[in-house]
Parts: C-alpha cells; structure tokens; sequence
C-alpha cells in the first residue's frame, strides 16, 4: 500500500484553515446516530471525547484505569508550549513551528508540526476558561518559563504539576458530558482487539478489568489514544500500567507502525537505587532553568560534592552549548551525561549520575522562591532518595520517558486502516526523533480538542458505512482470538513470573536499544528477543482465572505484545543508520560526538507494516519546505 | 530488613474477607512500599498462589490509584504521603505492618486491597465543572486574575482522588474532596456562573450516594497526601447555606 500523508496543498499557514473548509459535515441532528469509541482518557482520549460528546456524537470513552483521571497524563510536570509570546521575546507561532522542527531533528511532517504550533494558543485559552490554575503574575496575567530547545519564555505551567491540572481540566469536561449523556464511561476495561469489516475499523473487544468479560463494541469509528511504549524498557518514567497492547493489536490488523526506534531518553530522572526498582522517577525539565549540572573534573572523585571547589566542577553542559547552556534538548543532555558516566567521573554511590545544582539559584532568588516553583518536585525527590535537595545537588541520570514512534497517521490523523484514528503519543507524527519539552501536552491537547473532532466528522460525512453487527463473522472471529488468547496465557504454569520476563526484555532493550546504539548490539537484540519471547511461552507461570480480576494475567497480556514490539523496535534502529535526535547511532557522529544525520538516505517516516513471516518496511519521503534541512546547533 | 505483613485478603464484594500472614525477605530500605509488595506477589504466584490485587499506577503520588490503609493510617504513617511514596526507611527491620483496603460503605471492596470509588466520579459528574464547550473561549489574557486567587485555586485543585479522606472519616465523609473541586472553581472568576448550582447538586449526590456527613474531627485532612485543607469544607458549608437560601 502506497502511503499518502493527505497533506492538503497551499502555503503551510493556510493549509490547516483550508482543509478545514474543505471538510464534510455531519448535522448536528445527525451526529447522534453516529457512535465514536474513543480509547484512552489521558489528554489526546479525553479531550477527543468530551470535543466529540459535545459535538452531539454518540461516544464510548475507555480506560484501564479505575477513573478516567487516572491516564498517566496526570503526571506530566514542568508545562505546555504556546506561541502567545506573551513575554514579548519574540516568540510566534512559525518561531514555534521552527524550533520543534528543528528540536525534532527534521525528522518531523512540517504541516503537522505548523498546525501544532497554530494550535497551541487556543489550547490555552479553552484551558483558562475550564478553570486551569495556571501560574500567574501579581497584575493577575499568565507567567511563562523556559524549556529545553528554545532562546524565548513560552511555557504555560501550574507549579511541577501542569499535566495533572490539564487532565482534570479534560476530565471534567468529560465528566459534564457522561453528565449530559453524550459519553458512556467504561473504566477499567482494556482494549484487547480491533473490529475491522470490509477494511474498516468498526469496533473494539475488550475485556471488563473486574468480571473478566470479554466484549464486543461496535461503532462507526475508533479513535486510539493509548499513549507510549516506553514500558518496552521495563523501567521508565511511565506509569506501571502504560503499555502497547491497544496499538499494537491494531498493527497486528494492518495499521503500520512508524519509527518505533524513536525514542526520548529523559536527562533528569532519579537514578536507579537496586534490583527491585519497578520505575523510574522524572524531576521536571523546568529545573534546568535554575539547576546547573555538573561533574567533578577528576575521574573517581569520591569526595562530597559541597567539598568539591568551583574550580573543580565541570559544569559540562554550559561549556559545550554556550548559548543554550543547561537548557539544550533532552537528546543533547542525556548523551552528555552519559559521556560523562562512561568516563568515569560519574557521581553518587553508584557512579551513574550526575548533579544538578540549585546552590547558585537559591542564594541569587532565595529558598522560598525555588520552593514555589518546583517545591512538589523537591518533595518527591527527598521522599525517594533520603537527601534534601535545597542543602545537596541532586543526583540525576537520564531514563526512557516518551516515546516519538507509534502508529503511523496521515494529516487527518487517521491510520492506513480507514476509520482509525490516532492522538496524542500513540501516534507518531509531531516529534519527529526528539521531542521538545513542554510538547507532548500541547500536542495531546491539539489532537484531542481541535484536530480528531474535526477529521473524524469529515470521515464520517464522507463515507458510506454500513451496518455492522455482533454476529458477523469478523466480529466473532475478533472475540474469539482474544478469548484464546487470554486462555492460552492462564493456561500457563512455567517457572517464571511475568516480571521476570519483562526485565530480561528491559535489559536487552536498555543496553542494546537504549541511548547509543550500534550493529552488533541491535543485532544481538533482534536474534534475543525472539528466543526470549519463545522462552516466555514455555516458562511463564500465572496463576488464578481469567473470569475475575487478575493483574497478573493483564501484565502478562501486555509483555507478550512488549516481546513483540523489542524486536521491531531494534530492525527500525539497525535499518536507520544515521543518527537523528534521540537515535544514536555510534556509527554515525560528528568528531565532537555529535549526532550526524543522512539526509540523502534517511530523510523518511519508516512506517512498518505487520507480516507473519517479517515486518515489511514502507517508506513516507518527509520534505522541507519551509525550515531548510541544517545541521542542528545549540552551540 | 524483614518484615511480618498481616494483609487482607477478600475475593469479591460479596466474601467476607480475612486477614492473612506473610513474610517479606531481604527488604531494603531504599524500596518503595508497593516494590516491598511486589517481591511478596512474586513469591506467591511462584508457590502457585494468587498476587494479592491492589490499585497502583504512576508510582510518583500523582494519580491517586492507591488506596491502602497501612497500621490504621490511609497511605501509612508518613504525612502527605500516597503510599507508593512511601519508602521502607519509615520502617524498622521486624516491624509487623498490617495493610487493609480503604474502608468505607460507598467504596465495596473488588478484590484484596482493590476498592470502587465510583461514587467520586459520580460526585463530579454532578458538576464538577465550569461549562466551556470547546471552541467557546476567549483569549486567556481577557480574564484576569490575581495571583492570590489563582494559587488558592491551584492549592484546592491539587486533590488527587485517591479517598483516603473518606477512608480515614469516622463517618465515610467525602466532604473534603468534593469542597477541594467547589473552592477551586469558586475561587476564579470562570467558576461564578454556576457557583450556586453546582454546590447544591454536588453535596446533594454526596449524600445520595451514601457518604456520611463532617463532625469536624478534621481526620480527612491528617490523611490527604496533598495536604488539602478544612477550610474547604468551611467554604462548602457557607456556599451551600447560601444557595439552599437562594434556590428554597
């Protein structure tokens, strides 16, 4: 199948305006007739569905959490980009198209990433009116910080805790319209299946988390907002039931995967403390506007890091990237700080960190006023770690935190199977191969709010659907695999916990997949995968039954589609040899260690399609317009 | 460390439930409460026994899914604490720690340590909202607000809904996350239009659904991870007597 990314033509500012006129209607006395399932209630979920239930649309909204407000959104810390330039530093929506482009490492559709940026601005606006406690200035006016990639102010925030105060703001809206009747709730339900009949998406199966039922659910469309992958690496900063399952049982169907190697490796997290981690802690990117990261200058410095002196510190990340200093992106940090660990002058117990230093910031602004700004994030650290970051400098190190791949989508976000859509992080298309701080909840908020309801009403208004239901052969045939495929995973009695296999898997993947990759690691990866999914087949252990809640049979469900994604996940990197953003390539870097990019070769979206016997890899050619392809500097 | 765990254990809502004994080996104090459990779940299923059920997600004490009483305390002794922020290094080597779900007549018991806190949902649902439809807002700069207001209403919207407020009320009392989401939305200017109605149908769903009323023990506030005050129910109660005048 030829890949059509359906970019609407004229110039990029008028594109999206364009296409909007272009678009089909449904009538409002109509749209009731039409049901949307809407999978996922994280910002891109529950944003599509209140849009949608407010439109007038019949929408079926699910989740696996016990509540809506639970989607792991709800943990996102530091804020949201707007191009509003209200510090008046010279901001604009195209300076905000520019810089994510280019923050993405061009690898990036540039009509997507410009209706992001003219986006942003009313997401804000349709925020304040629901009542989002946004940070503000004594006249009563919005405030703004700085996130990493950018030389202006534009990121809106509520403390450390933005992504929280922009769920409830979606999940209330969510809330009026189950009020209101337009949107049925089902919590703690997990997607199991895609319903596709005559090539379109037509439904889902899922299974009722407590009665361990297994249903069908048919509707006209399916909108798929179930977030990253990131939980492939075992131990990442996503919440302990993150995972791919929803997607990718639709890639199983037929929807293509797209640069699955992408990932986001965060540069301040708390470091790993032993063995029975079971996730990973983000400290916001916002500390970088005040914390300084450094080492010591001397390998296998063991001494306190207040009896260091200044002038044996390397704060490494202000003497490489003058300009931008500690707020580079989080591709440019992370390598950096593991630089700095394989030299051996990493820092704490283990030596697999670095600081990130606030003495300077508190003395210039004082405790109270860092403690307002990041005072929740200090708190947490202090609860984890034991040490109180106002008196010693944190000890970070960088951890999987988001991932830039996922289903591949057109402009009108709607995968190669008609009739489904994805949002939010689940789709792969605005981030391109780093994805910028501050921009995962704008983009989440952009899709849901202002682009899913309007393209999924065009697709609505301009297709013939027919009339499905529960006893047609697909259906049956959707229902039937995933119940036995829950009965398979029950049935098994090995000698290893689900666990034990998901942590083999993360250490593969972390080593061999994770911040710097090269041949024969990705090799190493793709030949260990497969013997270890095989393994899990014969030697998982679960135990209990399928007719009630099992959390053991749920993760079970989840790693087994994990064994599966590690491996596509490592032909995607040992395919793309170049490096771009968060995909390092050892083979492939500057003399300064600098990612080196080939754009003759690699400037595509390799968009993955499923086959028994191998993924078949599509090619979409990104082109550029508008940013010219450049060497990306933050020097 | 080694730890003696006394845990409840229920198969549904309809069993009785009881108390069992396990033991948590080789415990180290850097571990996360729940990653303590977790070690215990492996070891059961490995002897052929079913994990012990209980809610958990972020792990960062954002989203609100734990909901274990740990020695008599929602979220375990530590203060403004959920319990996957709580930490083994609050504990001494032989404690005995006994853990329960969050108990309360509104919240029936699904599994284990598992609860249904539906009812917060429903409560909510009532009109825990400002009605904007999207599309309908003005540019964010044409509402002011001072600063003061914006972090009263910051402070109240921090509730996480985890309900260990109504776990800890002697009278299973959801006074204080539903007066959380009233004093946000009345402390902005966006929240004014309904302010009146929505107090009234809120507190009227709280008590169809069979939370108990507040005799000001001010437990609810000992227990909130998030440290959300009484002083929103006082603002509940004097916004209630205000609309139940106007709307007789």
């Amino acid at each position: 199948m030829a890949l059509n990314s359906n970019i609407p033509d004229g110039p990029i500012e008028k594109k999206w305006e364009n296409h909007k006129f272009k678009m089909k209607l449904v009538n409002p006395a109509n749209r009731r007739k039409h049901t949307v399932i809407v999978v996922g209630t994280g910002l891109a979920g529950g944003a599509a569905a209140a849009s949608m239930g407010e439109m007038g649309y019949k929408v079926k909204n699910f989740c696996i959490q016990d509540s809506a407000r639970r989607a792991h959104s709800i943990a996102a810390q530091g804020g949201i980009n707007a191009a509003k330039n209200y510090p008046n530093d010279g901001d604009s929506v195209y300076r905000l198209f520019y810089d994510t482009v280019k923050g993405g490492d061009f690898r990036s559709r540039e009509a997507n990433v410009y209706r992001l940026a003219e986006n942003s601005n009313l997401i804000i606006d349709h925020c304040v009116a629901q009542g989002v406690p946004f940070a503000r200035e004594y006249g009563g006016l919005l405030t703004n910080r700085s996130f990493g990639g950018a030389q202006v102010s534009r990121t809106f925030y509520a403390r450390g805790q933005t992504g929280q105060q922009l769920l409830l703001g979606a999940y209330s809206a969510l809330m009026r319209q189950v009020n209101a009747g337009t949107v049925e709730m089902f919590s703690r339900h997990e997607m199991l299946d895609l319903i596709i009949v005559n090539g379109r998406a037509r439904g889902i199966i899922t299974r009722d988390l407590i009665s361990g039922e297994v249903q069908k659910h048919l509707a006209d469309v399916v909108v798929l907002c179930t977030g990253g992958y990131g939980n492939v690496y075992y131990l990442s900063t996503n919440a302990m039931n993150s995972n791919v399952t929803a997607a990718w049982r639709c890639h199983r169907k037929g929807a293509y995967f797209a640069n699955p190697c992408f990932t986001q490796i965060h540069p301040t997290c708390i470091p790993v403390s032993g063995d029975h981690q079971s996730k990973l802690t983000l400290m916001s990117e916002s500390l970088r506007n005040d914390g300084r990261v450094w080492v010591p200058k001397e390998k296998g410095d063991k001494r306190a890091p207040r009896d260091i002196p200044e002038s044996e510190r390397d704060y490494y990340l202000e003497r490489i990237y003058p300009s931008f200093g500690n707020l580079v992106p989080r591709d440019v940090a992370s390598r950096q700080a593991k630089f700095r660990v394989d030299e051996g002058r990493g820092v704490g117990k283990t030596g697999i960190a670095v600081y990130l230093d606030f003495a300077d910031a508190i003395k210039r602004q004082g405790e109270d006023k860092i403690s307002e700004k990041y005072g929740n994030l200090f708190q947490m650290y202090e609860k984890i770690t034991g040490e109180n970051p106002y008196k010693t400098p944190m000890r970070i190190y960088p951890a999987v935190h988001y991932t830039m791949g996922g289903l591949w989508v057109d402009y009108n976000l709607m995968s190669n199977v008609e009739g489904l859509f994805v949002g939010g992080e689940a789709n792969f298309s605005d981030h391109g191969a780093n994805r910028l701080g501050a921009s995962a909840l704008m983009q989440g908020l952009s899709d849901g709010y202002f682009i899913l309801p309007y393209t999924v009403g065009n697709y609505i208004g301009s297709t013939d659907l027919d009339k499905v239901s529960e006893d047609m052969p697909e259906v049956n045939e959707a229902y039937q695999q995933s119940k036995e495929r829950l009965d398979r995973l029950i049935g098994m009695k090995g000698t290893k916990t689900v666990d034990e296999f998901h942590k083999e898997l993360g250490h593969i993947m972390w080593e061999n997949v994770g911040m710097s990759r090269n041949k024969a690691g990705l090799e190493n990866a793709i030949s260990r995968i497969p013997e270890l999914r095989k393994k899990f087949y014969q030697d998982v252990k679960l135990t209990g039954s399928a007719n009630y809640v099992n959390s053991e049979l749920e993760k079970a469900g989840r790693v087994a589609d994990f064994l599966e994604l590690g491996e596509l996940m490592a032909r995607d990197a040992l395919n793309r040899e170049e490096s771009c953003g968060g995909h390092f390539r050892e083979e492939h870097q500057t003399p300064e260690n600098e990612a080196k990019r080939d754009d003759d070769n690699f400037c595509y979206v390799a968009a993955w399609e499923y086959g028994e016997k191998g993924h078949v890899l599509h090619k979409e050619d990104l082109s550029f317009e508008n940013v010219k392809l450049a060497t990306r500097s933050y020097k | 460390m080694k730890m003696n765990l006394k845990i409840w254990r229920q198969k549904n809502a309809n069993d009785k439930g009881h108390f069992f004994n396990y033991q948590a080996e080789n415990v180290s104090e850097d571990m996360s409460f729940l990653e303590m459990l977790d070690v215990v779940n492996q070891d059961l299923v490995k002897q052929g026994e079913e994990a012990i059920e209980f809610d958990h997600d972020c792990r960062e004490g954002i989203c609100g899914a734990c909901s274990m009483v740990i020695n008599g305390n929602a979220h375990g002794p530590e203060r403004s604490t959920t319990t996957c922020q709580l930490h083994m290094r609050s504990f001494k080597d032989g404690d005995t720690i006994t853990i329960e779900p969050f108990r309360a007549k509104a919240f029936p018991v699904i599994k284990d340590l598992k609860v249904d806190r539906t009812g917060l949902e429903k409560v909510i649902e009532a009109g825990g909202y400002i009605s904007v439809n999207t599309g309908n807002a003005p540019d964010a700069h044409s509402i002011i607000i001072p600063k003061e207001d914006a972090d009263l209403a910051f402070v109240a919207a921090a509730c996480i809904g985890c309900g260990a407020c109504v776990a800890a009320c002697q009278n299973s009392s959801a006074m204080l996350f539903t007066s959380a989401k009233i004093s946000h939305m009345a402390h902005l200017p966006q929240g004014q239009a309904e302010r009146q109605r929505r107090v009234l149908s809120m507190v009227q769903k709280m008590d169809e659904l069979g939370f108990g009323n507040c005799t000001n023990t001010g437990a609810c506030e000992m227990a909130c991870p998030k440290d959300i005050s009484l002083e929103n129910i006082a603002l509940m109660n004097r916004d209630f007597m205000k609309a139940s005048l106007k709307h007789r």
